[in-house]
């Protein structure tokens, strides 16, 4: 009984119909383009988002009340290969210069035309302190019956 | 795995009142044991087990440790943050291939 249960890392990939470089280009310079509105860091909808293209680039978003955002920062900036952010956005989706999870995004040419990309998503077990304990702390309040459910659906998953 | 793992650790009545406790914020070991049935010792056997299930975590403070709920148990931020990315880079790869169908059509 000595391990210690960690969250495994989110993992995606996928393929699209475009060059690395394009890819690549549109995850960063064009992320405004594509990040959900419904998922704006702060109180109005997202105007811009930048990431600075070089390694220790901040990476932060507008929002149309004219206040800026912090995310994170580059850890690792290889165009069109690769890209490695720190999130420092907590489970409040609220800035923490304390909490280093990072994104690690790789596109590789797979055929004319065509990019893998594989996204990761790691160091989750960071989420563990904090505010992000306060939240938790707010939902035992409902009692266990909902925090069972929560196993279970984690077990199912 | 963490499911049965979690879910036999709070079977014990006094585990339970141990992370119920702790629910309500950090804890030592001292304090903890404090207005409980049983012995400090077997309070640290209950951690050790609530920990390696997951759902505790400790971290020192001077020369005693200090409990917390921990919760990567629950999964909670790892699920939301899994559809997050899902929804993202769905719109991601829509707004690429986008772009992309533009570059060929103005080469």
């Amino acid at each position: 009984m000595s391990q210690t249960i960690a969250p495994a890392a989110i993992r995606k990939s996928f393929t699209v119909r475009a060059t690395p470089e394009r890819a690549f280009e549109v995850f960063t310079a064009g992320l405004h383009r594509w990040w959900p509105k419904s998922h704006s860091i702060g109180d109005a909808p997202l105007k811009m988002a930048t990431i600075e293209p070089r390694v220790g680039g901040r990476w932060y978003s507008l929002t149309e009340d004219g206040v800026e955002h912090e995310w994170g920062d580059v850890l690792a900036w290889e165009p069109p290969a690769r890209l490695i952010l720190a999130w420092r956005l907590n489970g409040a989706f609220t800035y923490d210069p304390d909490l280093l999870t990072e994104v690690e995004v790789c596109f590789a040419a797979t055929g004319e035309g065509e990019t893998r990309v594989d996204f990761e998503h790691r160091g989750l077990e960071r989420f563990g302190a904090g505010e992000a304990v306060q939240a938790i702390r707010g939902g035992m309040d409902q009692g266990w019956g909902l925090i069972l459910d929560a196993f279970q659906t984690v077990a199912d998953a | 795995m963490t499911n049965a793992l979690a879910l036999s650790a709070l079977a014990d009545p006094t585990r339970r009142e141990v992370f119920e406790r702790l629910a309500r914020g950090p804890l030592p070991v001292g304090e903890l044991a404090l207005g409980l049935p049983v012995s400090r010792p077997a309070v640290s056997q209950h951690l050790k087990i609530l920990k390696a299930a997951g759902l505790v975590t400790d971290r020192p403070d001077g020369t005693r440790r200090v409990y917390q709920i921990d919760p990567r148990g629950l999964g909670q931020i790892r699920a939301w943050l899994d559809q997050v990315w899902d929804v993202a880079l769905d719109a991601f790869r829509a707004e690429v291939e986008r772009q992309a169908e533009q570059d060929q059509e103005q080469p």
